[in-house]
């Protein structure tokens, strides 16, 4: 058990690296010069020759990996140009609000997704299954920001039920806050939902029909106990493991939904910045979510090793 | 007695205790006046720093930090007189030593953007603590509508020695409103400040700017009440909130422009192409364009057709060349004596939605006069280097505009101009904006002008196709708003009733 | 492509023939559907009324009528011509994309399944790094750095997608090498590449179906993800992504500019993640 965690630690720095080299390689392969980018409508070339100097455009790309690099890792993850902020900062000040988001999304989906695949497996193959997969098929099929779109039109303007768009920290005002994140975080969590739903259904099948089951039953407990209390405890392991994987691809992956509802997180943080050539701010943050990816990653191999006898080689 | 008295501050107080809720098209950038790049940063600016002077809605300038103007009998020097009892959010005196500060700041700073606005400035000279002259190389008519903008806002100089590189994140002004946060794509947040030398007209006590670039959402959140007021309304809105009474529409036309520059020059794409490399191509392909369908259908009215690098109402519009009207069977011919049949060019658009939509329109109209016109989708920031690099055939591209005509010219048609992709440079062109740019008569630099006007209009390096309207909406009891060409929010005198 | 992610970590379930069945009804009407579009894909040319590229300024934004009887967008083009046009451009932006994965994901996948050691190491830390990176923006850098076409963003979204059937691949590879069929074929003297092509390769296609037709739903919605950022299928040529784009400014004076679109990348999307479903059921080996 210890070989496989150190195992797995160890292969943490080599692809940490690979992640480096990849955003740094894509941000600086990205066309045009960011100087102009960066020096606005006006194009003063002695604003762009500064812009140049400054973030060393001039030299070759190995020196510029290099002075990245090294300062990462001292934790300086630089500055973003645009607004002249420390990124380490930024990533700080967001932190809690994509937490949020992909917390209240996973919850949701969470929600609907292990409900949707409980009623599909027990009720397998009759009008309720079919119904509860399409239900959960629809956050798959509908591309997120449409959807958000639609519900900001339907809750915000035509009922004036929720706040359009925007966010408001829970130390302010919580009920404002809930009501601002609940569309953004129902339109994120739909879509895992279904990916979820499918793999509670596929859970419980399997342990529906495993002799645990069978036993249960056959010492005659009620079936609602049978479900609740044992299957769905045992085939719940996988998929809370998911969740938490969920967890990690939210926290930068939920880049159009926030541009939509205007969440000042993650994801609106790193397209905003590839469009202004803002390199410093995507490199530093994609790092760190990617950081948060895999270490979640190993938190759940090692959940699914210690929970599943089967695994361990 | 003491009642009433009570009653009546309560009163006054509350009115005062409102917070102003305003959404932007877009997240500003350092909030440095020295720095600043950003168009949607100065709609922020008009809540926090006050300029020498200001414009009003017919593009005058009017005083506001300097009370009068006036320059030397060689015009080289400009002698301002300045406001008495104005100080600064921290509290310090605004004075002509400030002001020097501050215009040394601009021309100075690394990294400074105000560098090429002010160029002609070579000292400034402290008169008296209300007294400022300013002294230029040579004489410069722009320079009171350069210090109607970014140029000409006052910070704090003890607050900017302090703070040096990070003075953006805190800014020291002297307007109606001081910073307080900001939050990154999320919010800037200003309170009153009690001591703003017009607080009589100043009727919130707070402002919160909020970005939202989506204009559906951004327009969702003033219907829905989180907004009092959104700026650029997108065109496709308006019918939809004129009906709404709750909503008020507000609009001007810029004092920019939208239009297509063509390579004249820039590159030697410029020989290969026919529109290029012939005026005759490029007369057919004016021609064949109908300003006002495209105003019409492109941006739903919401427009006004021009020529020219300013709008038809401004009064340095040459007369001399009026807008052409359509004519395909005169493009047609033009083509044939060129000798070009089929003539096709790619036209690089920005995919900013306006963009497109007018190269698309363009492209429909074009076509009925043989032209192939192939629409190249570009993310702005690469169009703006293939742009300066010359490797482009057209290129759709719109202009924010100054408030004096020098600013909309000089660096896009004289031939070194920093921005002057199309590669154009006619020496009587240049020396005419010279002319118009050293005189202060206004009469005199329109007549200047009639003479670029003619050139331009005969060589078109740049196509003008139209100026935007400013759109504003707002809640229906929000009074006040100067409805002024530059686009601003000035927030003097905006009050909810 | 979160769901395309977490197929791979799976415990698959045995299968009962009559949840087959079940499965069978909405893998079928999937399939109705992905084949009713392909259909109008390729018949675009004489199924559209119009020229989906026909401006018209008298019917800017018209509603619905018989002229028009999807209605016409905000250059006046009919939106029907548009959307059965689209059918092509949506269609190939799923298909091109996942193909491309397919291509660079399958051999590679195998090269680091089959050879093991040092090679499979580099390939994973490398596969593992991609993975980590949130899908959408590595699209998005992509498509920023290549330019925003259609043919850009399906390379774009295919390279993004690679990594996870380099995982999928690798992981069948390792699972059919322990076979015993494997090592018959290694003792008989068979050379590797034989062994991987004819022994191991068929045994890997099923799973690679189900997961090619779950991604190529999952590419369609990428590509109108890409649009509303202005990074896919480029005006004047219609895709549904960049025809929801352009709707979502006139949602309320022209709201069947939007529905159409809409509803049809729903349908197709739904209709391939059924099928993929019901492949799943149908193809899966009985045990894992």
């Amino acid at each position: 058990m210890l070989n496989y965690l150190l195992q797995r630690l160890a292969m943490l720095v080599p692809t940490l690296f690979f992640v480096s080299i990849l955003i740094f390689g894509l941000q600086q392969l990205l066309p045009g010069d960011p100087a102009i980018a960066l020096a606005g409508e006006d194009r003063d070339p002695n604003v762009v020759a500064f812009l140049r100097a400054k973030f060393h455009l001039d030299e070759p790309l190995p020196m510029r990996y290099w002075y990245w690099l090294s300062g990462v890792l001292h934790g300086d993850l630089g500055d973003s140009v645009r607004i002249q902020k420390p990124v380490t900062e930024l990533i700080l000040e967001k932190l809690p609000v994509t937490l949020q988001l992909a917390a209240m999304a996973i919850v949701i989906a969470l929600v609907i997704g292990i409900t949707a695949g409980v009623i599909s497996a027990v009720k397998k193959d009759t009008g309720w299954d079919y119904a509860a997969n399409v239900f959960a098929l629809w956050g798959l099929s509908t591309p997120n920001f449409w959807l958000g779109i639609l519900l900001i039109l339907l809750f915000a303007v035509q009922l004036g039920w929720l706040p359009a768009s925007g966010y408001v920290s829970p130390f302010e005002d919580l009920r404002a806050n809930l009501a601002a994140m609940i569309m953004p975080a129902f339109v994120l969590g739909n879509a895992f939902a279904a990916v979820l739903m499918r793999h509670t259904r596929s859970a419980m099948l399997q342990v529906l029909s495993s002799d645990y089951v069978r036993t249960a039953r056959a010492k005659g407990l009620d079936e609602r106990v049978v479900v609740l209390k044992h299957a769905l405890r045992n085939a719940l392991i996988p998929v809370i493991t998911l969740g938490a994987l969920g967890l990690g691809e939210l926290l930068g992956g939920a880049v159009l939904t926030e541009q939509v509802f205007t969440i000042p997180g993650f994801g609106k943080l790193i397209v905003d910045a590839v469009f202004n050539r803002d390199y410093s701010v995507v490199q530093g943050v994609v790092l760190f979510t990617a950081t948060v990816y895999i270490m979640l990653n190993l938190l759940a191999d090692l959940a699914y090793y210690l929970v599943n006898p089967r695994m361990r080689h | 007695m003491k009642l009433l008295i009570f009653l009546a501050l309560s009163i006054a107080a509350s009115a005062h205790a409102q917070t102003l809720r305003i959404g932007l098209a877009e997240d500003p950038d350092i909030l440095d006046p020295t720095l600043a790049r950003t168009f949607v940063g100065r709609i922020v600016f008009a809540g926090l720093c006050d300029k020498l002077l200001d414009l009003d809605e017919k593009l005058n300038i009017v005083p506001q930090l300097a009370t009068s103007y006036e320059w030397s009998g060689d015009n080289k020097t400009l002698t301002l007189k300045l406001r008495s009892g104005v100080t600064f959010h921290d509290g310090e005196k605004f004075d002509a030593a400030a002001v020097k500060f501050n215009l040394e700041r601009h021309k100075n700073l690394q990294g400074s953007n105000r560098r090429g606005e002010l160029a002609p400035v070579s000292s400034v000279e402290v008169a008296d603590p209300s007294t400022v002259r300013i002294h230029l190389t040579a004489p410069f008519a722009p320079l009171l509508a350069v210090l109607t903008d970014r140029a000409g806002m006052m910070v704090s100089p003890k607050a900017a020695q302090a703070a040096g590189e990070k003075f953006g994140s805190h800014p020291v002004c002297s307007g109606p409103f001081r910073f307080v946060e900001r939050v990154a794509q999320d919010r800037i947040a200003l309170e009153r400040y009690d001591n703003y030398w017009n607080k009589a007209a100043i009727h919130f006590q707070r402002i919160v700017y909020l970005p939202i670039v989506d204009s559906t959402v951004r327009l969702a959140n003033l219907r829905s009440g989180q907004l009092d007021f959104i700026e650029r309304l997108a065109p496709s809105d308006v019918p939809a909130l004129k009906s709404d009474s709750r909503f008020k529409i507000d609009r001007i036309v810029e004092i920019g422009y939208q239009g297509i520059t063509i390579n004249t020059g820039k590159s030697e794409l410029a020989q290969k192409n026919p529109l290029g490399r012939d005026a005759r191509v490029r007369e057919a392909f004016e021609l064949s364009l109908d300003r006002d369908a495209i105003v019409k259908v492109a941006m739903e009215g919401e427009a006004q057709a021009g020529n020219q690098w300013v709008a038809p109402n401004n009064r340095y519009y040459a007369k001399n060349a009026p807008i052409p009207k359509r004519n395909v069977a005169r493009a047609r011919e033009l083509l044939k004596q060129a000798g070009v049949s089929n003539p096709s060019f790619t036209l690089m658009t920005p995919t900013t939605s306006d963009a497109q939509r007018v190269a698309q329109v363009v492209q429909a109209m074009a076509k009925e006069a043989g032209f192939d016109v192939k629409i190249q989708s570009t993310e702005f920031a690469t169009s703006l280097n293939l742009a300066d690099k010359g490797q482009f055939e057209a290129y759709v591209l719109a202009w924010s505009g100054r408030a004096d005509p020098d600013g909309n010219l000089q660096t896009f048609i004289a031939c070194k101009g920093p921005l002057n992709t199309s590669g154009y440079c006619v020496p009587e062109v240049d020396e005419a904006i010279e002319k118009a740019r050293t005189t202060l008569d206004p009469t005199q630099r329109a007549k200047y002008y009639e003479v670029v006007a003619a050139h331009v209009a005969k060589d078109r390096p740049i196509i003008y196709l139209y100026h935007r309207n400013w759109l504003w909406a707002h809640a229906a009891k929000l009074t006040g708003l100067r409805t002024v060409p530059d686009g601003m929010v000035r927030v003097q005198g905006l009050q909810m009733k | 492509m979160a769901a395309v992610v977490y197929e791979q970590l799976e415990i698959t379930p045995r299968r009962r023939a009559w949840r087959r069945l079940m499965r069978r009804g909405g893998a079928m009407f999937g399939l109705t559907v992905v084949a009713f579009f392909i259909a109008v894909a390729l018949l675009a040319p004489w199924l559209s009324p119009d020229d989906p590229l026909a401006t018209s300024w008298s019917a800017v934004r018209a509603a619905p009528t018989a002229a028009h009887p999807f209605g016409a967008d905000e250059l006046g083009r009919d939106v029907l011509s548009r959307v059965i046009w689209g059918t092509r451009a949506s269609l190939l932006a799923g298909v091109v994309s996942v193909s491309i994965s397919l291509a660079l994901g399958v051999p590679i996948g195998m090269l680091a399944g089959y050879l093991g050691r040092w090679v499979d190491a580099v390939i994973s830390r490398i596969t593992d790094a991609m993975l980590a990176c949130p899908f959408l923006i590595l699209a998005i850098a992509l498509a920023a750095f290549l330019g925003p076409s259609l043919s850009n963003a399906m390379i774009a979204i295919g390279i993004s997608a690679t990594p996870i059937f380099i995982r999928l691949t690798r992981a069948q590879v390792l699972s059919a090498k322990a076979e015993d069929y494997v090592e018959a074929a290694r003792a008989l003297g068979n050379p590797h590449w034989r062994i991987a092509l004819r022994h191991i390769f068929p045994n890997i296609v099923p799973p690679l179906i189900v997961q090619a037709t779950l991604a190529i739903a999952a590419a369609v919605i990428a590509e109108a993800s890409l649009s509303f950022l202005g990074l896919g299928q480029q005006p004047p040529a219609p895709s549904w992504g960049s025809m929801l784009n352009t709707a979502r400014n006139y949602v309320d004076q022209a709201p069947w500019m939007a529905i159409w679109p809409g509803v049809s990348i729903f349908l197709l999307v739904l209709s391939f993640n059924l099928l993929g479903d019901g492949l799943r059921d149908a193809l899966d080996p009985r045990h894992k």
